[in-house]
């Protein structure tokens, strides 16, 4: 039994924490983030160059073979500092995606640029009516010689408006909520017939909403088999939403250590607010819903790496649970302690609050994750 | 990271499978696993078993009649015991006095007690709370005072539990009145039970047990050999004491095996009703108790990790108390929503000796489901409330 990181993995957490604490300053992260771009595109190349937009991706497609703990170190980073850079959307989501399906020759050209940072991807798997529902998907795809035609609509694309590449989810063949039948292609996000409606987020991200009208894709740009796309979405998402949970733990570290720091220092009625005991109980029950949050954590890590799979969904959906249980009430206890500056624009802790609020909707909520969870108990 | 066991630890959890297969008494195994509480003979009978064994101390020093294990090895013991559903250890001879007399004792009471701690030949009780000194303990008013060779105590202990059963007890007493500190001035003391002015009073419970006490010292003359270590530092002593065996503190493998039957309980069909599982607001608390105990597992991996590499038990440690007691408390209240009306029947001589065939009404937990529940109101309360820890954890973690 060991839950110690190898000596590889801890420079990589120390070079992120290192990035993080010296050079993305508050801000900073705030103009980035009401920017067009809404990011920064420096910072991207950076994290390219510092070889992070590599780390889930096999060597010989220009990785670094990095799993699930790797994974988990970067994002629990990013939490900390609530980074912008759409590392979930480009390299978990369509990075993802790409690196589950592609042939090799679709991974020279659509993944390469994600990985070396020159382009940025989104993957339009969601649709207004689907919810958390990834199956429901009504966007079709139908052959047209050697292309397929593309006609619906996807909804709330992480990075949707910005990306250069798109993978989309698509119905070929079956019903509305089949598992079966369901294609992923890849496309550049110009190309003709894609509508997009970019907009920015609550938690200071970018989405958009894109419509397909008759967007006709090369019968190439479909990845893996046709209608047989439904373990890679699976996946993908267990993927990235291992990913957020990482992230969400990051924050609400992140929150604790604020709220402890602020607590210490307000004074009102003549002596620090954190000498009241009112107080202190809550912040130790914040505390305690952290480091549980961060156990659940390291069971789907280890989970996720076991290759174990029943075990993995399980735990992905415990920790998914947790997340948004105990961050919401992490979240809106930190804004509570911090008095009426927790409700300002200007305090970071409000900006900290509203991701983790995001991440609890983000590729389910906690009542579709528990009930999952009793499912598979 | 790797939360696997190695090969010789998974070799150690087949040995340990192997005693309890051939050791565990039936019978004892038979009220465990019906609701009928143990009665004192079991307990100690029990105890000897494990004595024989040598594995009745895994936390004493290997001098002093301890395992020698390894913190996985002890984790490991600690999760069979519980997946047999073995009665706990009576926890005041061996985690509590025991370790403060090898720790501040003198080789006369080591040799004097300890043996007969590890042979469960002698049954100890706690003598530690009073009426007027519960969370705030340091306020104790229970006298020792000097004369001669002896110590003559006068005062009032309570929640003595299974003081009805024990032939000893320690206590912690005032040996000097005017100190500086509260804290300064209290001795640890050992007396023997039949000594003339102890009487021990039962306090019944709210559940109709009788399973704690008062204990009244009159003029009450013991040895002044019997006092343990340095005379006013009893204190000190009585924290070690309390901070003893931090890792199994959550007794994790217990709520897990609890768990595990509250959900096969939940599946089959009560009394030929529908499987509650199928029931949306049960299944959904089932999957958060669920949750909740994953956490707690591996917060307490987390510790025994820790320790394990010789490192101290992390911040997450002092987490497992409150955490512990509280989902101990929430399985005791599922059982209890899912006994439906048959937890209603109060049958208190039966509840001590349990339902025979003809009056089962159901799992054998189930029936005494309410009964458990109100009894373990206590698990938040004992021990340093959980409020108590809360301000522990504000204080030594925090740093509030």
């Amino acid at each position: 039994m060991d839950f110690s990181i190898s000596e590889e993995q801890s420079l990589l957490q120390d070079s992120v924490a290192k990035f993080i604490d010296n050079d993305y300053g508050f801000e900073q992260r705030m103009k980035h983030s009401e920017s067009d771009l809404g990011y920064s595109a420096d910072n991207w190349r950076e994290f390219a160059e510092l070889g992070w937009t590599a780390v889930p991706f096999a060597e010989e497609d220009g990785g670094l073979d990095g799993g699930p703990v790797e994974l988990m170190l970067i994002m629990e980073q990013f939490g900390r500092g609530l980074v912008v850079e759409p590392y979930l959307a480009s390299i978990v989501l369509a990075g993802g995606a790409l690196r589950r399906s592609a042939s090799d020759e679709q991974k020279a050209e659509w993944l390469a640029p994600l990985i070396e940072g020159t382009k940025t991807g989104a993957f339009a798997y969601l649709e207004p009516q689907s919810r958390y529902g990834l199956s429901d998907v009504t966007l079709t795809a139908k052959r047209d010689g050697d292309e397929y035609v593309l006609n619906g609509r996807k909804g709330v694309v992480l990075n949707g408006a910005g990306a250069d590449v798109l993978v989309v989810s698509t119905r070929t063949a079956g019903d509305r909520k089949d598992e079966n039948g369901l294609s992923l292609f890849v496309l550049a996000a110009d190309t003709a017939g894609v509508q997009r409606r970019g907009y920015a987020t609550v938690d200071g991200q970018k989405g958009a909403e894109i419509v397909f009208d008759d967007v006709r894709v090369p019968a190439a740009q479909l990845l893996g088999d046709e209608g047989k796309a439904w373990p890679v979405i699976e996946s993908v998402i267990q993927e990235a939403t291992l990913a957020i949970c990482a992230e969400a733990v990051g924050i609400m570290e992140k929150l604790n250590h604020k709220t402890l720091e602020y607590t210490k220092s307000r004074v009102q009625f003549g002596v620090p607010i954190a000498a009241f005991q009112a107080l202190q109980h809550r912040m130790v029950e914040m505390f305690m819903l952290y480091e549980q949050t961060k156990s659940l954590l390291l069971w789907a890590v280890m989970a996720q790496e076991s290759g174990d799979a029943e075990e993995a969904r399980r735990a992905v959906s415990a920790i998914k649970y947790q997340v948004g249980t105990a961050g919401r009430q992490v979240g809106e206890e930190a804004v509570q302690l911090h008095g009426g500056m927790g409700v300002t624009w200007e305090l970071d802790v409000a900006h900290y609050f509203k991701r983790l609020t995001v991440i609890d909707t983000l590729f389910g909520n906690a009542d579709h994750h528990v009930e999952r969870y009793a499912g598979l108990m | 990271m790797d939360v696997n066991f190695t090969a010789e630890e998974k070799a150690f959890r087949e040995e340990v499978r192997n005693f309890l297969e051939e050791k565990y008494p039936e019978d004892i195994a038979h009220k465990m696993n019906n609701g009928i509480e143990p009665d004192a003979e079991d307990f100690v009978r029990w105890q000897k078993i494990l004595f024989e064994q040598g594995w009745i101390a895994p936390n004493w020093p290997v001098e002093y009649g301890g395992t020698g294990w390894s913190p996985v090895q002890k984790y490991i013991f600690s999760m069979e015991m519980a997946r047999y559903n073995t009665p706990r250890l009576i926890p005041f001879g061996l985690s509590m006095v025991g370790p403060v007399i090898y720790t501040f004792g003198n080789d006369a009471q080591k040799e004097r007690f300890l043996p007969d701690i590890l042979e469960s030949n002698v049954w100890w009780c706690q003598g530690y709370s009073e009426p007027g000194a519960g969370s705030d303990l340091a306020s104790l008013k229970t006298r020792a005072d000097r004369d001669g060779d002896e110590f003559v105590i006068n005062g009032t202990k309570t929640w003595t539990t299974m003081g009805q059963h024990a032939d000893w007890i320690f206590l912690l007493a005032r040996t000097s009145q005017d100190t500086a500190r509260r804290q300064e001035g209290i001795s640890f003391i050992l007396c023997d039970m039949k000594t003339p002015g102890v009487t021990v009073k039962p306090i019944i419970t709210i559940e109709g047990g009788h399973e704690v006490n008062e204990v009244h010292f009159e003029d009450v003359r013991v040895p002044a050999e019997n006092l343990v270590g340095e005379e006013g530092k009893g204190w000190t002593y009585g924290k070690v004491l309390l901070q003893h065996e931090r890792t199994n503190i959550a007794d994790v493998a217990r709520s897990q095996y609890r768990l595990e039957r509250l959900k096969a309980l939940a599946r089959s069909g009560i009394r030929g009703g529908e499987p509650l599982i199928g029931d949306w607001s049960f299944r959904r608390k089932l999957a958060e108790a669920d949750i909740a105990l994953k956490a707690l597992e591996y917060t307490d991996l987390r510790t025994l990790a820790a320790v394990a590499v010789g490192k101290a038990p992390g911040p997450e440690s002092s987490i497992l108390k409150i955490r512990g007691t509280e989902l101990q408390q929430l399985i005791d209240t599922l059982f209890m929503e899912a006994a439906g009306y048959y937890a209603i029947p109060f049958v208190p001589d039966q509840y001590q000796v349990g339902f025979d065939e003809s009056h089962y009404v159901g799992e054998g937990a189930e029936t005494r489901s309410s009964l458990v529940y109100f009894n373990n109101r206590k698990a938040s309360i004992y021990g340093g409330s959980n409020e108590i820890q809360r301000n522990i954890v504000a204080k030594h973690v925090l740093g509030l």
